[in-house]
C-alpha cells in the first residue's frame, strides 16, 4: 500500500524524468572534452600506426635492403617490390610502392623489416587529390620519412624497448 | 469492396537505425508486423575463405574486421584456436593482459550499444556521453597496440608488446591555458596501468549517470519493458548466446562454465534477467559493464605487482626480440623464417570459443599440417539472434522493430564475415 502511494507520487512529480534531466544540466556546466582538431590534438602513443615512411641511416644512405619481407608479410598485399644490385655491390629497391588504399594498417610491415626501413608514423591526416595518389611511391615514402626524421626518430626510440 | 492486402515495406540497408547494412523485408498489417525477413550478405567480405590462403599471424588483423567493435575479442578466440593446436604455454602476465583488454572490450561494445540503443528508441544525449567513455578506452588500445580499433595486438603465444609506463598527453595549443592542460592530463601523468585504473575507479559513477538518465525513465520502458519476449527454453532452442539469453534468465557464461584464459582466478557475478524482454537485456548489459569494471580492476592490481615476460620464449612461434634479432644469427633465421612461412600447425581440427560481449564468439579450425588453415570456420553469435528476428518482432509494432535489433546488438561485420 505504501509503495503504490510511493510509486503515485513519483509517477506524478515526474521525479525520474527530472533526474535524467538533472544529468544533462550538470553536464551543461561541465568543462568540455571537446578536442578543437587542427588547432589542439588528441595525444597520440607512439606506437600509433599512420602513414608509411622510409627512413635512412644517418650518412643519408637508404636503410632499405630489398629483402622483401614486409612484401612477404603483408595481410593485404599492399606492398610491391623490385631491387636492383648497384654498383657498388650493395641491393637496393628501384622500386617500393604501398598501395594505401589495400593497406589495412597492422604494423606487420614495421614489425618484420630487419633494418627498421619501414615504419608506420603518428601521421594521419593526410590526403590525396587524384586516385595515383593513394600509392605511395619510394620517393614520396623516403620523403615523408626526411620530413619527419624527428618525430620518427623520437617515437620509434620511445617504444623500442618494448620490442 | 476493395481487396485489403498486407503491406510491405523494406527496412533498410540505408536506415540508420539497421545497424549497417541490415536489410528487413517487413510485411505489415497496418502497423502490425505479420512478418519480418532479414537479407544478409550486403557486408560478405569472405573472411574464411581469405584466412585460408594466409599464414597463421596474417589473419589475426581480419579478425578485428568481424566485430569491429569488439575487435580484441575476435582475436583472443583466434590466437586461443592456435594455441589449443600448438599446445602452446602463453605466460601468465599475457593472459592476464589479455583478460583485462577483453573486458575494456566488453565495456567497449556495450557502451556502443547503450549509446546506439538508445539513439534508435529516441534518447538522444546517452550517446554522447557513452562515447565519452568509449575515448578513454579507446584511448588504452591506441596505448598498447598503437591502433585505435583494429588492434591486431594478440598473438599466438602472448600479446605483441608489454604495457607502457607511459600514457601520451595532450600538447601544448592556442586554445588552452596551461591550468587547463594540465587538468587534461591529470590521468595521463603515470603509467596505461594507472590510466586504467583511474578509468575503473570513475567508470561507476559514469554508470550512474546512464542509470540516471535511462532505467527508469518512462518514455525508455514504455519502448523497452515487454517488448519481444524470449523464454529460456526458446532461448536455448534458437542458439542464444551471451547477454540475449542470460536476459531470458539462463546463467550461461563461457567465462564460469567453461573458464578459459584466467578467468577461474577471477571473481565477478553472472547477471541473469527474468522476463527475457528488451529491458531486462538492458539491465543485464548495464550490469555486465559493472562487473567487467571489476575484473579490470582486479587485472590492474595483478599486472601492477608481476612483471615478466608477455611473449612466449618459443621461437618457432613468437618472433625474437629486436636486439636478439640484430645481433644474433640464430635470431635472424627465426625472424626470416617466421615472417615470410610463418609456422605449421600439426593436423587436425580445434574449436575455440570464447565469452564475447556479444555471445559465444567461436573459431573452428582444420589444419592439413601447412602454414596455413585448412578451413576456418567462424561462430559469430549474431547470426542466431539476426535469425531470431522474425519470432521476435511478429505481432509487435514497426517502431518495436528498431528496438528489437538494438537489443540483439547487431553487428554486421561478423554477421556476413
Amino acid at each position: 500500500m505504501f509503495d503504490k502511494l510511493i510509486k503515485i507520487f513519483k509517477d506524478f512529480t515526474l521525479s525520474e524524468l527530472l533526474l535524467g534531466m538533472s544529468v544533462t544540466a550538470k553536464e551543461l556546466v561541465n568543462t568540455k572534452i571537446t578536442v578543437q582538431f587542427p588547432e589542439e590534438r588528441t595525444p597520440i602513443s607512439p606506437r600509433f600506426r599512420g602513414i608509411h615512411a622510409l627512413r635512412r641511416y644517418p650518412n643519408g644512405e637508404e636503410r632499405c635492403i630489398a629483402c622483401k619481407l614486409c612484401e612477404a608479410v603483408c595481410p593485404a598485399n599492399a606492398i610491391t617490390i623490385e631491387s636492383e644490385m648497384r654498383d657498388d655491390g650493395t641491393r637496393r629497391t628501384t622500386q617500393y610502392d604501398i598501395d594505401l588504399f589495400k593497406c589495412i594498417y597492422c604494423g606487420f610491415c614495421e614489425e618484420a623489416c630487419p633494418v627498421d626501413a619501414i615504419v608506420e608514423t603518428q601521421i594521419f591526416d593526410y590526403a590525396f587529390e587524384s586516385r595515383e595518389g593513394s600509392v605511395l611511391t619510394k620517393e614520396r615514402l623516403l620523403e615523408i620519412g626526411d620530413e619527419n626524421k624527428k618525430l620518427i626518430d623520437k617515437t620509434k626510440l620511445e617504444d623500442s624497448k618494448y620490442r | 469492396m476493395a481487396e485489403i492486402r498486407n503491406y510491405t515495406l523494406n527496412f533498410g540497408p540505408q536506415h540508420p537505425a539497421a545497424h549497417g547494412v541490415l536489410r528487413l523485408i517487413l510485411e505489415l498489417d497496418g502497423e502490425v508486423i505479420e512478418r519480418a525477413d532479414p537479407h544478409i550478405g550486403l557486408l560478405h567480405r569472405g573472411t574464411e575463405k581469405l584466412i585460408e590462403s594466409k599464414p597463421y599471424n596474417q589473419s589475426i588483423g581480419y579478425m578485428d574486421r568481424l566485430d569491429y567493435v569488439s575487435m580484441m575479442c575476435n582475436e583472443h578466440a583466434y590466437v586461443m584456436a592456435i594455441e589449443k593446436m600448438l599446445n602452446l604455454d602463453v605466460p601468465e602476465r599475457a593472459k592476464y593482459i589479455r583478460v583485462m583488454f577483453d573486458e575494456i572490450t566488453r565495456i567497449l561494445n556495450h557502451l556502443m550499444w547503450l549509446g546506439t540503443h538508445g539513439l534508435d528508441v529516441g534518447a538522444m544525449s546517452i550517446f554522447l556521453y557513452a562515447f565519452r567513455e568509449r575515448e578513454r578506452l579507446i584511448d588504452c588500445y591506441e596505448a598498447v597496440s598503437g591502433s585505435r580499433m583494429h588492434a591486431t595486438y594478440y598473438r599466438p603465444g602472448g600479446v605483441y608488446r608489454d604495457l607502457p609506463d607511459k600514457m601520451p598527453k595532450y600538447l601544448k595549443s592556442k586554445l588552452r591555458s596551461n591550468k587547463d592542460l594540465d587538468k587534461m592530463n591529470q590521468d595521463r601523468q603515470g603509467s596505461l596501468l594507472d590510466f586504467i585504473d583511474n578509468f575503473t575507479k570513475t567508470f561507476p559513477s559514469s554508470i550512474k549517470q546512464y542509470d540516471d538518465l535511462l532505467t527508469n525513465n518512462r518514455i525508455w520502458k514504455q519502448r523497452l519493458v515487454n517488448i519481444g519476449i524470449v523464454s529460456a527454453n526458446r532461448a536455448k532452442q534458437l542458439g542464444f548466446t551471451g547477454a540475449m539469453l542470460r536476459g531470458s534468465g539462463v546463467a550461461w557464461d563461457l567465462r564460469k562454465n567453461q573458464p578459459y584464459s584466467v578467468y577461474d582466478k577471477l571473481e565477478f557475478d553472472i547477471p541473469v534477467g527474468v522476463t527475457g524482454d528488451c529491458y531486462d537485456r538492458y539491465l543485464v548489459r548495464m550490469e555486465e559493464m559493472r562487473q567487467s569494471n571489476r575484473i579490470i580492476k582486479q587485472c590492474v592490481d595483478w599486472l601492477r605487482s608481476n612483471p615478466g615476460p608477455v611473449m612466449s620464449s618459443n621461437l618457432k612461434v613468437s618472433p625474437p626480440n629486436r636486439g636478439d634479432m640484430k645481433g644474433d644469427m640464430e635470431s635472424l633465421i627465426h625472424h626470416f623464417k617466421l615472417f615470410t612461412e610463418g609456422y605449421c600447425l600439426p593436423e587436425g581440427e580445434v574449436y575455440s570459443a570464447i565469452e564475447h560481449p556479444k555471445g559465444e564468439f567461436g573459431i573452428y579450425l582444420i589444419s592439413d599440417g601447412a602454414n596455413k588453415p585448412y578451413r576456418v570456420k567462424i561462430r559469430a553469435p549474431g547470426f542466431p539472434h539476426l535469425a531470431s528476428m522474425d519470432e521476435m518482432s511478429r505481432g509487435h509494432m514497426l517502431s518495436d522493430v528498431v528496438t528489437i535489433i538494438g537489443t540483439q546488438d547487431i553487428v554486421f561485420g561478423e554477421i556476413d564475415r
